[in-house]
């Protein structure tokens, strides 16, 4: 049994506005039997902060394209994508893509 | 016999080029000064800077501040006379980018837009002047900069970088920075800078927020390594739409400048395989290690599927240019005009009028009779303007005692967030929304301001 998680999680880039406008979110991950990675905490997002339109953030069981997500300041590409397993205190950032100029 | 052909060909094309290169540059001459701002419509081929073994004693005096810097120096000096750099934007990034680019002494500066000077723009686009409004920013943006020195050789382009074109011109410059507005050319310049092995100094900014990354330099990633896919456009804010505030490109503009310079003075760039991301509202500037090149990029990957340019409009289901997309969600009769709408007002027809848009955007203007619920809490259905629209349309329903449907006509900015309004109506249920008829106002009020009002302020 895997003890609660406090992970920091934040959004840019305009993700903020699918979450109130609110950037900075601490939040727990319940206790459990596996280790949580970011596959489940994507479905915990949708399921305890997404209000509405969640096409907007993910696809699929991932983040939808134009959305870059980083952990401990690097990108998740770096660090396993879905499968990387959390740690407490982990920080979290779904940042939207900017495209103007 | 057809190698010997082929050569002959080869070498001819090489020699009419030259000699377009140097008629060019006849007609320039003897056009006398001030004539080098001649405003490219196409992509023409540009002769070689001219090499130089040292600086003049004028170049001394004038950089002497940055040639004291060990990191630039003599040499870095010359470097940068040397260089070309193709800025493609004059906009809120361009600007500032080529005003530093020029003022360190860069050799030679593609300018390149589409578009023309706009009141709307001067706020960022710190180039251009109220008297250039009307005017290429190519060509405002040019003047500018040949003000600031003269010695930098401007070449203004006023047209849109395309499939066609885009080669052709990213091939005859050293270094490309990205200063465009849109996602469809954010691809084409990547795949461009990729099939020509150049580098790519690119940033982007919105809102309060910008970010920079240079591409495809010293074996990093490019933007299709990190961005595979495009996003759905209906996710894309552009800053027509979203606002900005002009000193945040202003920064993300001069921190491309430095980069630029690092490369093209020799120092290298700090910003490959880094993502700079800048939080103007908490003052903050953050760098991200980035994932490196990847093997299966599809353009600078190991078995690369985009071998040349593609069509990047279809490829992002958008068009290259920041200017509002127009939705069509509803059907004839579910749509009426500001004409229309004018003489309902004209007849004292018993009707509600719903702005939707954001409070922050009726701060700016309102007409006065409207009921402002923004579309954000309609599709929250947020109970407090929920309450609040059915305590109006009951007032309505008394008022026309029973003769026909209450009509209530939907209005925003442009008539895009209106369409989505009328929907969300459409689909409420719950007594008092029910039995209403909802229309929307095409074009919204920058419509009703061109063709009906035009005191009414447009934004
Ligand atoms: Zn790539």
């Amino acid at each position: 049994m895997a003890a609660p998680l406090a992970i920091h999680l934040e959004f840019g880039g305009g993700a903020e506005l699918l979450f109130s406008g609110v950037k900075e979110h601490h939040v727990t991950l319940p206790s459990q039997s596996e280790p949580w990675d970011v596959k489940q905490l994507l479905v915990w997002i949708q399921r305890n902060l997404l209000k509405e339109r969640p096409e907007l953030f993910v696809q699929g069981d991932s983040v939808r394209p134009g959305i870059l997500v980083l952990i401990n300041d690097a990108d998740w590409e770096l660090m396993g994508q879905l499968d990387y397993k959390l740690q407490d205190q982990d920080n979290v950032v779904f940042i939207s893509t900017l495209h103007g100029g | 016999m057809s190698e010997n052909v082929c050569s002959l060909k080869a070498q001819l094309e090489e020699k009419e080029k030259e000699i377009a290169a140097l008629r060019n540059k006849l007609t320039q001459l003897e056009k006398g000064p001030g004539s080098s701002q001649e405003l490219h419509r196409s992509v023409l081929p540009l002769s070689p800077l001219d090499a130089r073994a040292a600086l003049g004693n004028e170049d001394i005096m004038r950089y002497s501040r940055q040639l004291l810097l060990p990191e630039l120096g003599v040499q870095g000096q010359l470097k940068l006379s040397q260089t070309s750099v193709l800025i493609v934007g004059c906009g809120g990034l361009g600007c500032p980018l080529a005003q530093y680019l020029a003022a360190a002494g860069i050799g030679r500066l593609g300018l390149l837009d589409y578009d023309e000077v706009e009141l709307s723009n001067l706020h960022r686009q710190v180039l251009h002047g109220e008297e250039n409004q009307g005017q290429s920013k190519a060509l405002s943006a040019a003047v500018a900069v040949k003000r600031l020195n003269s010695t930098v050789e401007c070449v203004p382009y006023h047209l849109q970088l395309s499939t066609q074109n885009a080669l052709q011109l990213v091939q005859q410059y050293d270094i490309v920075a990205d200063c465009s507005d849109n996602v469809p050319t954010r691809y084409l310049v990547n795949d461009a800078c990729v099939l020509s092995a150049k580098p790519l100094v690119s940033a982007s900014a919105l809102k309060m927020e910008g970010q920079l990354t240079v591409y495809n330099y010293c074996g990093g990633p490019c933007y299709r390594c990190l961005y595979p896919v495009p996003p759905p456009p209906e996710t894309v804010t552009n800053c027509s739409d979203g606002g900005v505030l002009g000193v945040v490109p202003g920064i993300m503009g001069c921190f491309q400048a430095l980069e630029v310079l690092k490369i093209a003075s020799g120092q290298g760039s700090s910003c490959s395989q880094q993502l700079i991301m800048f939080d103007a509202q908490d003052a903050r500037f953050r760098s991200i290690r980035l994932r490196p090149k990847q093997a299966d990029c599809a353009v600078c990957g190991d078995n690369p599927s985009v071998t040349q340019l593609v069509d990047y409009e279809s490829f992002c289901g958008s068009a290259a240019t920041d200017k509002c997309r127009k939705l069509n969600l509803l059907i004839p009769d579910q749509r009426i005009t500001v004409q229309d709408y004018k003489s309902v007002i004209d007849n004292a027809e018993p009707h509600l009028l719903l702005d939707v848009r954001p409070l922050v955007e009726v701060d700016i203007c309102r007409l006065p009779f409207s009921l402002n619920i923004p579309l954000s809490s309609l599709e929250q259905g947020k109970s407090e303007h929920l309450r609040l629209l059915q305590e109006r349309i009951r007032r309505l329903k008394q008022q026309m005692a029973g003769d026909g449907q209450p009509p209530v006509y939907v209005i925003c900015k442009l008539g895009n967030d209106s369409q989505k309004a009328v929907q969300v109506l459409e689909k409420m249920s719950g007594s008092d929304v029910d039995g209403i008829t909802v229309k929307d106002i095409c074009g919204g009020l920058m419509a009703w301001a061109k063709r009906i009002d035009p005191t009414f302020p447009q934004y």
